[in-house]
């Protein structure tokens, strides 16, 4: 039964890793990209570390893996947070089809006064 | 062959199209960001291959190996971005 449960837990991590690498391809530019990919592959990873856990079941590997969930959520969100902040401001373009762009309104209206 | 088997084997090759995508987006993306950020998602996805390692062979010690890699994996990723928002790396 544990390892029925496991296994479904880890089918789960696998399913959204790959939707989150097919985002990674298909979608038209980087902040799309950034987007879709981070996310998806962060909470999949999440769900592959509980079921592996639970497989193994010690005290010691529950705890590792809490710390090692909590670091994957704070480094990959921060990191991509900084990555779009950075590629918006060294000038790579929006998709065509996008219709708002705040943060560029942002920058004029500190440039302003 | 046992179900338990099956499963992990599906799992492995379905990890191995995540890399492979992630490959493809190295190879093809056309900004540094976009190649940085998959070189990003290929380090998580790794890290869901050591686990998985972990778990089906029942050595602990790799995940120490996981957890070590998910906290150091991002320094690249935020180096690179602080270089391409114009500023020095000590600053």
């Amino acid at each position: 039964m544990t390892e029925i449960l496991a296994l479904v837990l880890i089918a789960i991590g696998v399913l959204f890793n790959v939707s989150g690498c097919i985002g990674l391809v298909r979608f038209p530019d980087v902040y799309n990209r950034i987007q879709a990919s981070t996310k998806c592959v962060a909470v999949g990873t999440s769900f592959i570390i509980v079921g592996s856990v639970f497989l193994i079941g010690t005290i010691v590997a529950i705890l590792k893996g809490l710390v090692c969930i909590v670091f994957i959520l704070v480094t990959s969100s921060t990191a991509a947070h900084a990555l779009a902040r950075a590629a918006h401001r060294s000038g790579v373009p929006l998709w065509s089809g996008s219709i708002v762009d705040k943060y560029q309104e942002d920058i004029k209206k500190e440039a302003a006064p | 062959m046992t179900f338990f088997e099956t499963a992990i084997i599906v799992f492995f090759v379905g990890l191995l199209i995540c890399c492979a995508l992630c490959l493809h987006r190295i190879a093809r993306g056309p900004s540094a960001p976009d190649r940085m950020v998959a070189i990003d998602i290929l380090g998580t996805v790794a890290v869901g291959f050591i686990v998985i390692l972990m778990a089906v062979t029942g050595k602990a010690y790799l995940l120490d190996v996981a957890l070590v890699w998910a906290m150091i994996s991002f320094i690249g990723t935020l180096a690179l971005a602080k270089h391409l928002s114009g500023k020095n790396l000590n600053d």
